[in-house]
């Protein structure tokens, strides 16, 4: 599938913008390339002194400098105009409709629904890919580190923010497919957002080194339909009223944490 | 320029210590731009083992060869050593054998300061190296040393500290004299526009170099009073904020990537026209594109933090800064390939290594303009995009250069001419092995595998294992160039003052090997 | 040419450096086992600053008998310009580099833990400077600008004119002026140095402000400190320069070493300026 030579395929709409907006440099870097280094084999094939070349003096001709300096400015101020307008997109966490509170830990991460249906849900998630398929005492799985026992849920086509903080050392959310990646710093939060276009279950790392286990700290997020929605929320407040002491982060006794 | 010869034989009549001990405290710019040269490249062959064996480690999905944690020592190592123990001594050593050579000085400005700056370098690789051997092992949060990760660090992480102050140390004794010597001591009639542009390139870096190594010493030691003495400084509960280490780091980050490339510029900038018979194209350009890069390489640092989340206007002022650094660098492109233009081309190992060094650098450029776009930024960072981006500029950017430059004054240097055919071995082998290793890495990146990670999904398999194969075949291809070099040193066809037809300058006016003393009654130059 | 051709002076081989370097390892290594709490550290640190001191005599000691043995002609003298200069702008960019991170903490990183998206991980932290953050422990009270300090910046304010005092009297021959300017300004900033370190003697035991103090008292005394460590620095220098004065070294031609310690000593004082107006008084 395309999946392992480019960018996953995008399912929001700034993933598709960003998506756009790298097909778009690489056209143009390569067309450049392709004009630049087709005018340096032709010299390299052409001005050989074993073909008989002979040097000619010239060493300056301002005409074609002052070109050669416009030209690359007018087309980086093609490149500049779609970007610009992408970070303003990106940048607008505003009317969220659900505001969820990643947490990065050493290494796992813990989730707080914080606004919106689902208000109050919390977890940890973690890598759930068994020790024995690392170490290849077992196949590997086809989402293999890249699954969690506990994923994000979130229904399709709703505006989501995502706060981000850490509890120690710098983290970073990442889900490829919806075009996000957020560090996550112990005792700020930053946010991000993304609105999801499509079912299913989209993953993601911890992009950020953060020690030893950094390469062994996925994201998983399932987007499903309101209606499913609906239910995961409800299962999560009852499972949760279950197991009455809280279930959440343990580290709340550090304040990074509180909130 | 007849005035040359005249310094030459005396000279050895001084009592030279000999032995060991010439080495330990000679005063002489070539025994110390040859001990940078051959301490960088032990440097390179240790940086290069460490790389290996992450290679080796990520041949196959699962952990088989190292553990995570070991790893990420590794991968900090190898960047650590490879930026400040291989590729900037490197460069320090050409500036010591071919600057007073290009512009007819009898040594550098402060010949004992010179000694002391190569002598400096041992001790922080030991410092480096040693810290896989303390308990707790070397640093693991990166080359970068991101707090508050590198807070958490064992004493390797204070090790690498000690040892980043007295490189920094080094580099800025080492800037100062290059800048002394280049603005001080040129000969006679060597106005600055008519230096040749390696010694323009240099003179830039070095103030690069002053500029920003005592920012870096002043990030690692916040860290290590963070770490040892109760400050907050990228402690938010204190106030603090670790971001604003990388605002620091990256202050230095970005100029030093220039610290790395300037030179090599400068280097093919020699050799193209050498070998194209024909003079630089574009002079004054060149020199006016060198300083605006190195201008507005102080203004592009937090490209590096796209993802951290900066506010909107600092993402574009960023943005936009770091895509002008183009317009520069196409210049230089551009005016390399005028140079080449109409020229009577031959194409001895360093003129293939600079016209590789053109071609796939400007790869490495494209990834990089890529990179600065900051919405696109989002996906790449942090993956393997981006390592394949700065090993097309550092591997293929500035250690090519340095290998086209080693050709190209090795017969001045020894005496002899080198293998020309091995020399050629060398360069097809390490431009395909090159391309094999790190071509992959862009798909990897892209496809969505992390950097710093031991391990990975099987969906990645298959370009790791075409890396792995790649970096093997490109080590082993570094052991030509070693056996080329002691070979060239121990014998060889003579070489003529003036091996290269197309060569200008003064280093070829002097006899080669290029005698102990040089110039040191200054020549005239017209 | 030849005939006004002055040949470079290019030192013999010498031995200095490698003890320099020598010291920097056992400084380094000491320093990382001593923080680690592995013996010899201290030893090592000791023997290190000890190898340091021998190099620093000894060199130095080299380039004054060359200097005074005439070896260094005009081009030496300009190169020692230029690097003297380039060296000052080194350690610009060093205290750049802390006062960036003074100006990043009070402009950005305060405000955002208090007032910002981060706020509400820290409730309750309020906005303000002198701050420790949200979470510092103990009180403190800060350093204000109006005591000590004042009069500190009068001290090294005096000590940068007795020293243009003293170049005057070295250009003009005047032996005296030149000797009782230097005493004078070694005198003033040894007096600064009493003072600091009363001042700081004062925060620790007094005030309970201290490194630890969030990161008030961390850019406190690491810009603080790390000036002092130049006026010792520069103290230091201004006696060496004393004693060759004293010696009968310099004439009114050349006599760069003092021209380039009194750069330090300006640059030095137009830090303080700036740590005054920084660091005390906004
Ligand atoms: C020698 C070293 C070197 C050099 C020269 C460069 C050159 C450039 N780099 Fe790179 N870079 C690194 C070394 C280097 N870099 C390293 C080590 C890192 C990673 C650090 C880490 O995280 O560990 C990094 C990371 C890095 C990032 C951060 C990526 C991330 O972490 O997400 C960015 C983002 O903007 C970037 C941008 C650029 C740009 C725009 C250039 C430009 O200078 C390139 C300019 C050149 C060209 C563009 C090609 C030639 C031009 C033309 C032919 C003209 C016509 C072209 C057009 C108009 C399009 N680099
Ligand atoms: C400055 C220059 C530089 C150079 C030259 C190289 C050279 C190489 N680099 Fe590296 N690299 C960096 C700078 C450099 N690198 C930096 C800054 C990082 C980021 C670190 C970080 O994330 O913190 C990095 C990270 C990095 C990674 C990512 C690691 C990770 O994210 O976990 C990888 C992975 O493949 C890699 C590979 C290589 C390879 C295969 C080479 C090859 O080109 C090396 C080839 C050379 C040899 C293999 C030596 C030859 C020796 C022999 C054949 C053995 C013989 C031995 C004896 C005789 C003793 N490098
Ligand atoms: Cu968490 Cu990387
Ligand atoms: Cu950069």
């Amino acid at each position: 599938s395309d999946a392992r030579y480019n960018l996953q395929t995008p399912v929001t709409g700034i993933a598709e913008q960003i998506h756009g907006m790298h097909m778009l440099m690489l056209l143009i870097c390569l067309v450049i390339f392709v004009a630049v280094f087709g005018v340096m084999f032709w010299s390299v094939f052409k001005h050989r002194k074993s073909k008989g070349a002979v040097a000619a003096h010239f060493h300056e001709n301002t005409a074609v400098e002052i070109a050669w300096t416009v030209v690359p400015v007018l087309i980086l101020l093609g490149m500049a105009y779609p970007a610009t307008k992408t970070v303003i997109a990106m940048k607008d966490t505003s009317n969220p409709d659900i505001t969820i509170k990643a947490t990065g830990y050493q290494w796992m991460w813990g989730y707080d629904y914080l606004k919106g249906e689902g208000e109050g849900v919390r977890f940890v998630s973690m890598m759930s890919t068994p020790r024995e398929q690392i170490e290849g005492a077992a196949a590997k799985g086809p989402n293999y580190l890249l699954e969690v026992d506990n994923p994000v849920v979130v229904p399709v086509g709703k505006k989501i923010r995502i706060l981000t903080t850490a509890n120690d050392v710098i983290h970073s959310w990442w889900v490829p497919a919806f075009g996000v990646k957020q560090d996550a710093i112990p005792g700020f939060i930053r946010d991000t957002w993304f609105r999801a276009e499509q079912e299913g279950v989209y993953r993601g790392n911890c992009a950020e080194l953060c020690g030893k286990e950094h390469g062994f700290m996925p994201i998983e997020v399932h987007v499903v339909s309101a209606e499913k929605y609906a239910e995961w929320v409800a299962a999560q407040k009852k499972r949760m009223a279950e197991q009455a002491q809280p279930a959440a982060p343990q580290a709340s006794a550090n304040p990074a944490t509180a909130g | 320029m007849s005035a040359v010869p005249h310094g030459l034989e005396h000279g050895h009549d001084h009592h030279q210590p000999s032995g060991l001990m010439r080495w330990i405290t000679t005063t002489n710019h070539k025994d110390i731009g040859t001990m940078y040269l051959i301490f960088s490249f032990i440097m390179f062959l240790s940086g290069g083992v460490m790389a290996l064996t992450i290679r080796a480690e990520l041949f196959q999905p699962g952990l088989q060869v190292v553990q995570p944690e070991f790893f990420n020592q590794l991968t900090t190592m190898h960047g650590l050593v490879m930026v400040f123990g291989a590729i900037m001594p490197a460069f320090v050593g050409f500036a010591n054998w071919q600057i007073p050579l290009m512009i007819g000085a009898s040594d550098m400005a402060f010949a004992r300061m010179n000694n002391w700056s190569f002598w400096l370098l041992p001790p922080a690789a030991l410092l480096l190296v040693g810290s896989f051997f303390v308990p707790g092992g070397a640093t693991a949060a990166g080359w970068t040393l991101y707090a508050p990760l590198s807070i958490q660090m064992g004493m390797g992480m204070d090790m690498a500290i000690f040892a980043v102050h007295i490189m920094g140390i080094s580099s800025i004794m080492g800037a100062i004299n290059i800048v002394v010597t280049v603005l001080n001591m040129r000969a006679p009639g060597m106005t600055l526009m008519k230096m040749p542009l390696f010694c323009w390139t240099w003179l830039i870096t070095a103030y690069l170099l002053i500029a920003v190594m005592p920012v870096l010493a002043g990030a690692v030691t916040m860290i290590l009073t963070d770490r040892h003495f109760g400050t907050s400084f990228f402690n938010a509960a204190g106030g603090g904020d670790p971001v604003l280490y990388q605002h620091v780091f990256w202050f230095f980050g970005h100029p030093e990537v220039y610290i790395m490339i300037l030179p090599a510029f400068g280097i093919v900038s020699q050799v193209i026209p050498t070998f194209a018979r024909k003079p630089l194209f574009g002079y004054a350009s060149m020199v006016y594109a060198t300083a605006s890069i190195a201008i507005l390489s102080f203004v592009v640092w937090a490209h590096h933090m796209f993802t951290t989340g900066m506010p909107v206007t600092g993402t574009l002022f960023f943005m936009y800064a770091t895509m002008l650094i183009a317009v520069p660098t196409g210049v230089k492109v551009f005016n390399w390939i005028a140079t080449m233009w109409r020229g009577s081309m031959t194409f001895e190992t360093p003129m293939l290594f600079s016209v590789g060094f053109l071609f796939v650098f400007t790869m490495g450029g494209f990834t990089g303009l890529m990179c600065a776009i900051a919405p696109a930024d989002i996906q790449y960072q942090d993956t393997y995009f981006v390592v394949a981006h700065f090993h097309y500029v550092l591997v293929a950017g500035s250690l090519f250069a340095l290998f086209s430059g080693a050709y190209y004054w090795l017969p001045k240097w020894t005496g002899h001419m080198y293998d020309e055919r091995l020399g050629k071995v060398h360069f097809w082998c390490s431009i395909i092995f090159f391309n094999i290793t790190f071509f992959p890495m862009h798909f990897l990146g892209l496809a969505g595998m992390p950097r710093r990670i031991p391990d990975y999904n099987p969906m990645f398999a298959d370009f790791n294992a075409m890396a792995t194969i790649g970096a093997f075949g490109f080590g082993f291809s570094q052991l030509i160039l070693l056996y080329v070099v002691i070979k060239c040193v121990r014998g060889g066809e003579k070489a003529a003052a003036k091996p290269w037809e197309g060569a200008e300058g003064l280093e070829w006016t002097v006899p080669s090997p290029a005698p102990y003393h040089t110039f040191e009654e200054p020549p005239v130059v017209r | 040419m030849s005939s006004t051709f002055e040949k470079y002076f290019v030192p013999e081989p010498s031995h200095f450096p490698i003890f320099g370097s020598a010291a920097l390892l056992l400084i380094g290594s000491g320093a990382a086992m001593w923080l680690n709490r592995v013996s010899p550290g201290s030893w090592m640190v000791a023997a290190g600053f000890a190898t340091l001191i021998y190099m620093l005599f000894g060199w130095f000691g080299q380039v004054i008998r060359e200097s005074e043995g005439g070896k260094y002609g005009k081009q030496v003298d300009k190169s020692f310009r230029w690097s003297m200069g380039w060296f000052i702008f080194s350690e610009v960019m060093f205290f750049a580099a802390f006062f960036g991170v003074l100006f990043y903490v009070r402009v950005l990183a305060i405000p955002e833990l208090s007032e910002g998206k981060s706020a509400m991980l820290w409730e309750g932290f309020q906005r303000a400077w002198p701050s420790g953050g949200p979470l510092v422990e103990e009180a403190f009270s800060p350093m204000h600008a109006w005591g000590i300090p004042a009069i500190n910046t009068l001290i090294l304010l005096t000590s940068g004119a007795t020293l243009t005092w003293a170049h005057w009297g070295l250009l003009k021959g005047a032996r005296g002026q030149l000797i009782n300017g230097l005493a004078l300004t070694v005198l003033l900033g040894v007096i600064f140095l009493g003072l600091q370190a009363y001042e700081y003697s004062h925060a620790y035991h007094e005030m309970n402000l201290k490194l630890s103090s969030g990161i008030y008292g961390s850019t406190f005394f690491m810009l603080t400190g790390f000036h002092g460590m130049h006026v010792t620095i520069g103290a230091t220098m201004l006696t060496v320069i004393l004693v060759r004065c004293l010696k009968g070294h310099f004439t009114a031609e050349r006599h760069f070493a003092f021209e380039a310690v009194a750069w330090y000593w300006h640059f030095v004082d137009v830090v303080w300026l700036f740590l005054f107006v920084v660091v005390y008084w906004l």
